[in-house]
C-alpha cells in the first residue's frame, strides 16, 4: 500500500440544482486496483463514474490523476463501457474496432482506405478472436445479442490502452450465465493490461467476485422531509482478498447490511 | 387469433392496399356516368376515357402554338424548380442542423431564430420574393427553400440531439476531434433522418411550387392547372393532379429505397413507412 495513489479524490461534492447527490467523497486508489462500486439506486454511483470520466464537472472538490487535475473533458486515457449505447450502430463490428486507429491516422477524413484499412482490420483480428466475434465481424451491433454487444464495447473501450477503465453497470442487462463468461473475459483483460478498473454494479456478488476493493456509496444522514438535502459518500471501503477460489458466497454481507440507513420494508 | 397478432401475406397486403384506390376510381366512374346521363356535355366530371385522351394529347401531341410537348415541358420545369429548391434546403438543413444540434453555442445563437423563422407563413413572403428577385426562377426556388428549410433544419438538429450522449463520449475516449466526431459519428447517424426530413419537406415543397407557378409563371405543372382552369378543363386538371401525385409518390419511394440501401443499419428494427 506504499505505492503513490494514481487517483486522488478530495472533498468531492456534486449537486444538480438543489439536489445534492454526492457529498464529501475522499478516496485514494492505487494503479491496478479493481474497484467495484455498489449502493442503492440513485445514490450517485453513476454520477461518481461520470465525474471520473469528466463527463461532468464536480460542484466542489477535486479529482487528481497521477498528481494532476483531471482534464475537463473525456480523453483516451480513460475508457468507458456504458450499459447501453456504447458501440456505434452504423458501423459493423470490425469497423467499430478500427475506429480508434482511423481517428489517429486520418486527421481530416477520420477514415482509412485501401491497404491501410486492410491493415487496420488485420490488426484487430486477435481482438475479434478474443471476444469471440470473428464470425460476426461484418454484422451491425443491432444484429448482435446483448452479451456480444457488451464484449464489443469492452474491446472497443480498451483500444486506446486506457490507464483507467470505467464500467457503468456493463452487465446489468445480461443473463446470469453470460455474465459469468463476461467476468472471465474482463478479469483476464484486467490482469493482462494492469489498468485500474472502476465498475458500478447492482449485483453485490459480482462486486465481491471481481473487485480487489469494494466501495459502498450511501447517505450518512437522512432528512425524511427533504430527501435531497444530503448527498451520498463512501460509507464502506472494503479491501477484498484476491483469493477467488476460496471466496465463499455465504460469508458475504448482503447489500442490506451494508446500507444500514435504508428503511427496511 | 387476435387481429393485432395477424399479419397479411404479401399478395393479401397488396390487394388490401389496392382496395381504397379501386374504391375511389369506381365511385368516380359511377358519379361521372350518372352526370353524363343527364348532360352528355358535362365538364365537371369527365369520363375516364376523356381524361385519358386529354392526357395523351398533352403528352404526345405537340402544342399547336409553341410546338412543345406540354406535359413533359411542364414536368421538367417543375421538377427542376423542386429539385433545386430541395437541394438547397437539404444542404442548409444538413449544415445548420448539425451545427445547431451538436454545438451548444450555435444552438443558443440560432435555434430561437430558426424556430421563429419557421413560423412565418412562407406564402406571405412570396410577394416580397417577387419584388426582390423578379418573376423568374429564383423567386420560385427561394419560396420552396424558405418554406421547407427551417422545418428541415429543426428536424435534423433534433435528430442530432437525439444521438445518445454516450456515443459522443465514447468517440471522445477513442481520441476523436470535433471534426472527426461530426464526420464519423454525427453525420452518418443523421443522414437517415435527413432523408426523412427531406421526404417530409417535399410535401409542403409541392404546395409552394404549385402556388408560385400558379401566380407567376409561363410553364410548370401548377401553371398549366391554373391556366386551363379558365376553360373548366377538368379533363386536363384531374390527370395533371394524378400525375403530380404519381411523381411525388415515386420520389418518396425512391428516397425510402435510398435510405434502406445506403443505411441498412438504420432499418434493422421494425417497419417504417
Amino acid at each position: 500500500m506504499s505505492a503513490p495513489a494514481q487517483i486522488r479524490v478530495r472533498d468531492l461534492s456534486m449537486s444538480y440544482g438543489p439536489c445534492l447527490v454526492l457529498e464529501r467523497v475522499n478516496l485514494e486508489v492505487e494503479q491496478g486496483s479493481f474497484c467495484t462500486i455498489v449502493g442503492a439506486s440513485g445514490c450517485g454511483k453513476s454520477t461518481f463514474l461520470r465525474l471520473l470520466l469528466s463527463q461532468e464537472t464536480p460542484t466542489r472538490g477535486t479529482i487528481e490523476l497521477n498528481g494532476t487535475a483531471l482534464p475537463p473533458e473525456p480523453t483516451p486515457d480513460r475508457g468507458i463501457v456504458f450499459q447501453r449505447y456504447s458501440v456505434f450502430p452504423h458501423l459493423c463490428v470490425e469497423d467499430n474496432l478500427i475506429m480508434a486507429s482511423e481517428f489517429e491516422a486520418a486527421r481530416w477524413t477520420g477514415r482509412l482506405f485501401g491497404g491501410a484499412r486492410k491493415a487496420a482490420r488485420e490488426a484487430v483480428r486477435d481482438t475479434l478472436d478474443r471476444i469471440g466475434l470473428t464470425a460476426a465481424r461484418h454484422r451491425y451491433p443491432a444484429q448482435l445479442s446483448g452479451g456480444m454487444q457488451q464484449r464489443l464495447a469492452i474491446a472497443q473501450a480498451l483500444l486506446k490502452k486506457p490507464d483507467i477503465l470505467l464500467l457503468d453497470e456493463p452487465f446489468g442487462a445480461l443473463d446470469p450465465g453470460i455474465r459469468a463468461d463476461m467476468h472471465e473475459l474482463l478479469l483476464g483483460l484486467w490482469e493482462e493490461l494492469s489498468m485500474t478498473v472502476f465498475m458500478v454494479t447492482h449485483d453485490i456478488n459480482e462486486a465481491f467476485k471481481l473487485g480487489t476493493r469494494m466501495l459502498v456509496f450511501d447517505k450518512l444522514r437522512h432528512d425524511p422531509h427533504a430527501p435531497e438535502a444530503f448527498g451520498a459518500t463512501v460509507t464502506y471501503d472494503l479491501p477484498l482478498t484476491n483469493d477467488r477460489a476460496n471466496d465463499q458466497e455465504s460469508t458475504r454481507p448482503s447489500l442490506d447490511e451494508l446500507l444500514p440507513s435504508r428503511p427496511h420494508p | 387469433m387476435r387481429i393485432t397478432n395477424r399479419k397479411p401475406s404479401r399478395p393479401t397486403a397488396f390487394l388490401l392496399g389496392l382496395i381504397p384506390f379501386l374504391g375511389v376510381l369506381i365511385a368516380y366512374a359511377v358519379a361521372s356516368h350518372t352526370r353524363r346521363l343527364e348532360n352528355p356535355a358535362d365538364k365537371l366530371l369527365p369520363s375516364l376515357a376523356d381524361m385519358g385522351a386529354a392526357f395523351m394529347r398533352m403528352a404526345f401531341e405537340a402544342d399547336r402554338r409553341s410546338g412543345n410537348y406540354l406535359l413533359w415541358l411542364d414536368t421538367w420545369d417543375s421538377l427542376w424548380r423542386l429539385g433545386s429548391g430541395m437541394l438547397i434546403s437539404t444542404a442548409i438543413a444538413l449544415i445548420l442542423g448539425i451545427s445547431i444540434g451538436f454545438v451548444a453555442h450555435v444552438r443558443s445563437g440560432l435555434a430561437p431564430f430558426v424556430a421563429t423563422f419557421s413560423l412565418i407563413p412562407p406564402i406571405t413572403i412570396l410577394p416580397i420574393l417577387f419584388i426582390i428577385f423578379g418573376l423568374g426562377e429564383v423567386s420560385k426556388i427561394m419560396l420552396i427553400v424558405i418554406g421547407t428549410a427551417p422545418v428541415m433544419v429543426r428536424g435534423v438538429s433534433q435528430a442530432v440531439m437525439d444521438i445518445p450522449r454516450e456515443m459522443i463520449i465514447k468517440a471522445e475516449t477513442l481520441g476523436a476531434s470535433v471534426w472527426q466526431m461530426v464526420t464519423r459519428v454525427v453525420l452518418p447517424q443523421t443522414l437517415p433522418q435527413l432523408i426523412t426530413a427531406l421526404r417530409l419537406g417535399l410535401v409542403p415543397a409541392w404546395i409552394f411550387l404549385v402556388s408560385a407557378e400558379a401566380i407567376a409563371s409561363t410553364s410548370g405543372l401548377g401553371y398549366r392547372i391554373f391556366l386551363v382552369r379558365r376553360y373548366l378543363a377538368m379533363d386536363v386538371i384531374l390527370p395533371y393532379v394524378a400525375w403530380i401525385t404519381l411523381l411525388a409518390f415515386i420520389i418518396d419511394r425512391l428516397l425510402r429505397l435510398l435510405s434502406k440501401r445506403a443505411f441498412p443499419w438504420h432499418h434493422l428494427k421494425g417497419d417504417s413507412l
